[in-house]
């Protein structure tokens, strides 16, 4: 392996690890801090016959991880290619 | 044609296709038996997973818990599903590159060690064990209600189905399997959901009919569910809540990472075709298995509303006794469903108030199972529900087997005890190993221990504190050796099974519990079936501590966690 290979390598393992971090601090939110730590705040506000903070914990934070997985596949993908270490 | 009849058909016909397809997709090779070749599309993948993981109590027990808890029940829906996003990024597409055929063999070979593979495996086969038992009992109560047999046949029916399609099939036949019963089970789930929500909402999609007015009003349906159950002196349905928030997000924080970290659902990863594909069947697994859990708060919620106002069609206007609809009625036979006349004026009032409350019992597995009948649909749906029950209870328990199975053929026989026998002997022990395993997992649903209903819960402890961080530490540092390894799981199942130990005794035995099941004696107020965030938390703690006082991993380990990390080269790692 030449240091040029391990440098990459390298840099591709932090776009992977800063992305993964951003997605999970969204994860975080839109389940444990919406839908459970603000619950009662965000109740206040409705958008049509839900509550904002149970529509969070029983609809939104399900929609939310599904987005948060695409995504993470669609721009490790592109990684893959930039870094040229897709399978 | 009666509802009997018409369910043995239905019952019938959706066996037959399992049978076939396993007959037509059974496994001739050990990789085609761990690993279904490792060839599957990760779209059929993903189905597969959600019929795997979405259990008997997913589909029958959580639209029940939910119609009950109101917003105390979203934790069964953000944990089990957010741990979907932590498997996706934390470990699938890892382990796929590493490209083995089960979570044993990772970590004896990340750890070099065979004492840590022979603890994974132990950590596997209590938390797998567990789980196989409520599914095994699920499976004996679907089949003697809706085929109007002994528990004990029942059990037998589903041990015979179960033996035919995994042990010829393996991984191959169960994942074909399971996608047809995925299909099954999300059309049993969906159609009296789509139906109920049109009736009371105008909006054929439930999800959206959740959100709706009450047809005919301008009432939003959730407001009106508020007003009733109030009234009736119960907590508010939309803002209810269980226990503390500390324990909310504790119990939460557990279910996700238990289901990032169940064996069964892990090796699903193994079984696509590249590093990438991995990534993707985690997300259409969560597609999948989203349909179901968005469509449950709307099935609950109506199915809350429909039973408050059956029994009380206006306000004071208790319904008659002898005026009961027929699905009252068929319930009742059940037991799961009783009233008595406290105050003899034959009209049933159903309270919050336990002196006065004349419905002494509702049992909350009746709302997914009661619900076709309640809104009246035809007896084919009927039939369909019992189907994807049985579906869902069995794709589970074929999943389990063969992750206990592959552990025992794979990691203790071939990996320890007699690493020289060859392919062909490899594929008779685990075929073996997969009949032993459905012989005790028979054996436990006929003599449930006390502890059967709370089991799956405890599965997903265990799963959480042992198995999920080994993995990810695995992957995500190059400083964890083999002794911090093995003593993290040690202390993070031990804490776990301890902690639940103390409050329901000692193997479950009642008489031994030492604290008692009582709040006041809940580390921080946290429920035990909640415990398994707080045993991973111990794993973290113990294995890095133990890693910074003894020599770091060797060289060749530290690359191996390099390699692990990029996709390249992933179709030289399923080559063996």
């Amino acid at each position: 392996m030449t240091d040029n290979n391990s440098d990459m390598r390298r840099a591709y393992w932090q776009a992977n690890v800063k992305l993964m971090l951003v997605l999970l601090v969204i994860w975080f939110v839109i389940s444990y801090v919406c839908g459970i730590l603000l619950v009662d705040a965000l109740n206040s506000i409705r958008i049509g016959g839900y509550k904002l903070g149970f529509w969070f914990a029983q609809q939104g934070s399900m929609y939310g991880f599904v987005a948060i997985i695409f995504f993470y596949s669609h721009r490790m993908a592109a990684l893959d290619r930039k870094f040229g270490v897709n399978d | 044609m009666d509802l009997q009849t018409l369910t043995y058909i239905v019952v019938g016909i959706t066996f037959a296709l399992y049978i076939g397809i396993a007959f037509w997709a059974r496994a001739g090779s050990t990789s085609e038996f761990y690993v279904a070749g490792g060839g599957i599309h990760p779209v059929a993948n993903g189905m597969a997973t959600a019929a795997d993981w979405m259990s008997a109590a997913s589909f029958i027990s959580m639209a029940g818990l939910i119609a009950f808890f109101g917003y105390g029940g979203s934790v069964f829906l953000m944990g089990w599903t957010g741990g979907y996003v932590l498997l996706a990024m934390l470990l699938a597409p890892y382990l796929r590159k590493y490209g083995k055929f089960t979570v044993p063999e990772f970590i004896g070979d990340r750890y070099y060690s065979r004492a840590a593979r022979i603890v994974a495996v132990i950590c596997l086969i209590v938390a797998s064990v567990t789980y196989v038992i409520g599914q095994m009992k699920g499976i004996g109560v679907a089949f003697s209600r809706f085929l109007q047999v002994g528990y004990e046949t029942g059990l037998l029916v589903g041990m015979g189905i179960v033996f035919v399609y995994a042990v010829m099939g393996g991984m191959k036949g169960i994942t074909y399997t399971q996608i047809a019963q995925y299909c099954v089970l999300i059309l049993a789930y969906t159609i009296p959901a789509i139906f109920i929500s049109i009736h009371l909402t105008g909006n054929p999609i439930p999800q959206l009919g959740l959100g709706s007015t009450l047809s005919g009003t301008d009432t939003f349906l959730l407001d009106r569910l508020d007003q009733v159950v109030t009234e009736l002196g119960f907590a508010e349905y939309t803002t209810s809540k269980r226990l503390s928030t500390l324990n909310t997000f504790v119990y939460t924080l557990s279910l996700m990472i238990g289901t990032a970290g169940l064996p069964h659902v892990i090796i699903r990863f193994f079984t696509v075709t590249k590093v990438s594909d991995a990534r993707k069947s985690a997300g259409w697994a969560l597609v999948f298995i989203t349909i179901l859990y968005t469509t449950a708060p709307a099935v609950a919620a109506m199915a809350r509303l429909n039973l408050h106002q059956t029994i009380e069609p206006a306000p004071g206007e208790y319904l008659s006794y002898e005026a009961r609809p027929q699905w009252f009625k068929n319930w009742e036979v059940t037991g799961l469903l009783q009233f008595e006349d406290k105050n003899g004026d034959g009209k049933i009032l159903y309270t919050a108030n336990a002196e006065t409350n004349e419905m002494v019992k509702v049992d909350r597995d009746i709302m997914v199972l009661a619900n076709p009948e309640i809104a009246r649909l035809p007896n084919w749906v009927i039939a369909l529900v019992a189907a994807g029950g049985l579906a869902a209870a069995l794709s589970t328990a074929a999943g389990l087997l063969l992750a206990i199975s592959s552990a025992i053929s794979h990691d203790l026989l071939k990996g320890v005890f007699m690493p020289d026998i060859d392919e062909k002997q490899e594929l008779m022990a685990s075929r073996v190993a997969m009949a032993g395993a459905i012989a005790l997992a028979g054996y436990l649903g006929f003599n449930p221990p006390d502890f059967a209903a709370g089991t799956v819960a405890l599965a997903f402890g265990l799963a959480a504190s042992s198995i999920f961080p080994v993995l990810m530490m695995g992957i995500f540092t190059k400083s964890i050796n083999k002794e911090g390894a093995i003593s993290g799981m040690v202390a993070g199942i031990t804490v776990t099974l301890l902690y639940v130990f103390q409050h329901t005794g000692i193997m479950f035995v009642a008489s031994t519990s030492y604290l008692g099941d009582m709040s006041p004696n809940w580390f921080f107020g946290i429920e035990p079936n909640a415990f398994g965030a707080v045993g991973a938390l111990v794993n973290f703690v113990v294995a890095f501590a133990v890693s910074k006082v003894t020599a770091p991993p060797p060289d060749h380990i530290q690359h191996m966690v390099e390699d692990i990390r990029i996709p390249a080269g992933a179709g030289d790692a399923t080559g063996h």
